[in-house]
C-alpha cells in the first residue's frame, strides 16, 4: 500500500521501497481495514463450511432468540442465525464499498487531475460541472435513482448509483493537488521533452500524486459503504440479498427495536461504525503527517516544553 | 469525510504568486454576489433538467410499470393516469414540448396527485411536511455549528490540553458513525428501554395543535431525540475542521506578535487567532448543507418524523413517483438557496472569497 506521505512533496524515486507510514494513527486504521477485508474473504467459508451455521436457515422455533451458545449472536425474527448473516453480509457490503469507490475514484482523479492540470477552458467547464454536481444533494438523488432500478442488477446497480453520484468530493480536492503540482521541475522536464498531456497526466502527475489518491480512495469505500447501508435501511438496496445494510432493513421491518432486540440490529450497525473509524484515523493521521503542527507532542516533549517555559520565566524574573 | 477545511487550505496554497496576475482588479461585493447568483441558477436549472430527464432516462417504462402496479390494487380514474403522465410526460409527445410543460408545470408548484395520499395534491403533501424540516435542520445546523466550533476553538488553541485529549478522539469517534444507526441506537435506548422521550410522530396525536404550553411541550419533546442525533454528528465534524484550523492559525506570527504584545488571552484566541480561523469552516458549512439534509432523511425516517424525509421515505415504499420527484426538486431548491446564502455571508465576511477562489 502505498500510503506513504512523504512523497506529497515531490515525485517518489523510481527504486524506494514505500512501507507502512510512520502514523500510529493511519497504522491502526489500515489494520482495522485488513482485518475486515480478511473477514468478509474468509468468514463466509469457516461460517458455514466449517462451523455448519447458515445465514439463510429458517427456524421459525427459534425466532428472536437473544445470544445464546448455540446463536453466538441470537437469531432473527424468522430464526435466523444473526452471527452467520453477519460474516456472509460483510462481502456484499465491502463489494459495493470497493466498487463504488473504484469508479468514484477513477471519475474524481480524471476530472479533478484534467483540469487542475489542462486550466483555460477545460478547467473552467470541468470545475463548473464539479461545483454544481457538488451542490445536488447526492442522497436524494441516489434514492431516486435507486427507486427507480429497484430489483434490477442487484449490488452492482446499487454500486454504480453510489460510484457515479459520490466523485465531485474528490475532484475538487485532486484539481487543487494538481494545481500545485503542475509547475514542478519534473513537469516541465515532461513537457520539454514533448510529452503528450495524456502522458504528463497518466505517467507523471497521478503517479506522483498516489498517497493521496489512495487515502481518498479508502474514504470513498467506507462513504460509499454507508450510503449502501442507507439505501438498503431504507428498502432500496438489494433486501433480498444478506448485507449488512439489508439487516439492518428487516430488523427495522420486524420492530426489532421496539422488541428490544439489540443483537439484531447493533451487530451490523457496529461493524459499520467501526469501519468508519477506521477511515477517520487514516484521514486523521493523514492530517497529521500533512500538517506536523497537528501532531500531539508526546509527554516528553510536553514537559521539557513545560520545563523550558519555566525556565524562561524564572530567568525573566 | 473530507475536512472542510482541508479542501479550502489546499486551494489556497496551490495557488502561488507567481500565477497570479501581478495586480489583480478586485472583484467588488455586487458583481460577487451577481456571479454567485448566476452559478446557483445555473445549478437549479440543472437540477430541475435533471429531475426532468431522470424517469424518462430509466431502462424500461416506468410510467406503464406504475400504472400496472397501481391497477393491480384498484381501478385507476382518468384523473390518476392524467397525474402520471403529467409526471411522465406524454409518451406521444416530442420531448422538447413535454419539457416546456413540464417547466411551466413547475414554475406553478403543480406535481399532480400523490399515489400515496391519493387524491392529495403533490403540493399539499409536502408542504405539510415543508415547516418540521426547516424547523428541524434550521436549529440542529446553526447548534451544531455553534457548539463544534466553539469546541474547536478551544481544544486547537490549547492542543494537547486536556480538553483537546478528551473532546477530540470522541469527536472524531462521533464523525465516524453513519448517522442513522446513532439514531436507531437512541431509539431503543432513550426510547423503548428508559422511555424518555417519544420516538415517533411530531406531537402527540390527541393534542390539537396550537399556542398552548402543552402543545410546544409536545413538539419540542417529539423533536428532541431526532435533533440531538443529528446535532451530534455535526458537531464533531465542524469540531474537527475548527481545531484543526486553529492549530494552524495560532502558531502564525501575528498571533504571536499579538501575544508578545501582552494582549490577553482570550482576545488573542477570538479576535486574533479563531476570527481567521472560522472562514474555511464557514465556507465549509455552505458545502456541507446538503450532507446535512441528506442525513436528515434518514434520521426522519427512523424517528416516523413527519418531515420531508419521512414523505420521501414513504413515497419509496409506496413507490409514488410524482411525490418522490417533487420531494427531490424541493430538497435541491432548498439546498441550493441556502448555499448560496451562506456563500454569500462568506463573501462579506473574506474579500479575498470575492477574486474568485471559493
Amino acid at each position: 500500500m502505498n500510503l506513504s506521505l512523504s512523497s506529497f512533496k515531490g515525485r517518489l524515486p523510481e527504486n524506494r521501497k514505500v512501507w507502512l507510514p510512520e502514523n500510529r494513527k493511519v497504522r491502526a486504521g489500515i489494520a482495522i481495514l485488513v482485518f475486515f477485508a480478511l473477514f468478509a474473504l474468509a468468514g463466509p467459508f469457516l461460517v458455514e463450511d466449517v462451523f455448519g451455521l447458515s445465514a439463510t436457515a429458517i427456524h421459525t422455533a427459534d425466532g428472536m432468540q437473544p445470544p445464546s451458545g448455540s446463536h453466538l449472536l441470537g437469531t432473527t425474527a424468522t430464526g435466523e442465525d444473526v452471527l452467520a448473516q453477519l460474516v456472509v453480509g460483510s462481502r456484499v457490503s465491502l463489494l459495493v464499498g470497493l466498487v463504488a469507490a473504484v469508479i468514484s475514484t477513477t471519475l474524481s482523479v480524471l476530472v479533478g487531475v484534467a483540469g487542475g492540470y489542462l486550466g483555460g477552458t477545460a478547467d473552467a467547464l470541468l470545475t463548473a460541472g464539479t461545483n454544481i454536481a457538488l451542490v445536488i444533494p447526492s442522497l436524494p438523488l441516489l434514492i431516486i435513482v435507486a427507486s427507480y432500478v429497484k430489483g434490477r442488477g442487484g449490488w452492482l446497480t446499487v454500486a454504480l448509483i453510489i460510484g457515479l453520484t459520490s466523485w465531485p468530493w474528490g475532484a475538487r480536492g485532486k484539481r487543487a493537488q494538481t494545481l500545485s503540482l503542475r509547475r514542478r521541475d519534473f513537469v516541465t522536464a515532461a513537457e520539454m521533452t514533448g510529452e503528450s498531456r495524456w502522458w504528463i497526466i497518466t505517467r507523471e502527475l497521478i503517479p506522483s500524486m498516489a498517497p493521496l489518491i489512495s487515502a481518498s480512495f479508502l474514504s470513498a469505500v467506507v462513504l460509499s459503504m454507508f450510503a449502501d447501508a442507507g439505501l438498503s435501511f431504507i428498502g432500496l438496496g438489494n433486501i433480498n440479498l444478506t448485507s449488512w445494510g439489508s439487516m439492518l432493513y428487516w430488523a427495522q421491518n420486524a420492530s426489532a427495536l421496539a422488541r428490544g432486540a439489540w443483537w439484531w440490529f447493533i451487530p451490523p450497525g457496529a461493524c459499520i461504525a467501526v469501519i468508519g473509524v477506521a477511515a477517520g484515523l487514516i484521514n486523521f493521521g493523514i492530517d497529521e503527517i500533512a500538517n506536523p503542527r497537528l501532531r500531539k507532542p508526546g509527554r516528553a516533549v510536553r514537559r521539557r516544553a513545560a520545563a523550558a517555559a519555566l525556565r524562561t520565566t524564572e530567568e525573566a524574573r | 469525510m473530507t475536512a472542510p477545511s482541508e479542501t479550502v487550505a489546499v486551494v489556497a496554497a496551490a495557488e502561488s504568486p507567481k500565477e497570479r496576475p501581478a495586480r489583480r482588479l478586485r472583484l467588488g461585493a455586487g458583481r460577487y454576489f451577481v456571479q454567485r447568483l448566476g452559478f446557483y441558477l445555473a445549478a437549479a436549472w440543472i437540477a430541475i433538467t435533471l429531475n426532468f430527464l431522470l424517469p424518462r432516462l430509466m431502462p424500461g417504462d416506468p410510467a406503464s410499470a406504475l400504472i400496472a402496479q397501481m391497477q393491480g390494487r384498484s381501478a385507476l380514474s382518468g384523473e390518476q393516469i392524467a397525474s402520471i403522465y403529467r409526471l411522465f410526460g406524454d409518451p406521444g409527445e416530442p420531448l422538447w414540448s413535454q419539457y416546456l410543460t413540464y417547466l411551466g408545470q413547475v414554475a406553478h408548484l403543480d406535481f399532480g396527485l400523490s399515489v400515496a395520499f391519493f387524491p392529495t395534491p403533490v403540493w399539499d403533501v409536502i408542504s405539510a411536511g415543508l415547516p418540521w424540516t426547516i424547523g428541524l435542520v434550521g436549529i440542529t445546523a446553526v447548534l451544531s455549528f455553534v457548539i463544534g466550533t466553539a469546541g474547536g476553538i478551544m481544544a486547537g488553541g490549547r492542543a494537547g490540553s486536556r480538553v483537546d485529549s478528551v473532546a477530540t478522539p470522541g469527536a472524531m469517534f462521533l464523525n465516524a458513525l453513519p448517522t442513522f444507526w446513532i439514531a436507531l441506537l437512541f431509539v431503543l435506548v432513550f426510547g423503548f428501554q428508559l422511555a424518555w422521550l417519544p420516538t415517533g410522530g411530531a406531537y402527540d396525536g390527541d393534542l390539537t395543535p396550537g399556542f398552548t404550553a402543552e402543545f410546544i411541550g409536545s413538539v419540542i419533546s417529539h423533536a428532541a431525540l431526532p435533533a440531538l442525533t443529528i446535532a451530534l454528528g455535526w458537531s464533531a465534524t465542524w469540531y474537527i475542521g475548527m481545531r484543526n484550523m486553529m492549530i494552524t492559525t495560532v502558531s502564525e506570527d501575528y498571533v504571536l506578535l499579538a501575544r508578545a504584545k501582552g494582549l490577553g488571552k482570550s482576545r488573542v484566541m477570538f479576535r486574533y487567532a479563531a476570527r481567521n480561523a472560522i472562514l474555511p469552516s464557514v465556507a465549509g458549512f455552505a458545502i456541507n448543507i446538503g450532507n446535512v439534509v441528506g442525513g436528515q432523511l434518514l434520521v426522519e425516517a427512523v424517528f416516523a418524523y413527519p418531515g420531508v424525509g419521512y414523505l420521501l421515505y414513504q413515497s419509496v415504499a409506496s413507490v409514488d413517483y410524482p411525490l418522490m420527484q417533487a420531494l427531490f426538486l424541493m430538497v435541491s431548491l432548498s439546498v441550493l438557496a441556502a448555499n448560496f446564502l451562506a456563500d454569500s455571508v462568506y463573501g462579506l465576511i473574506d474579500p479575498r472569497a470575492r477574486e474568485g477562489r471559493a
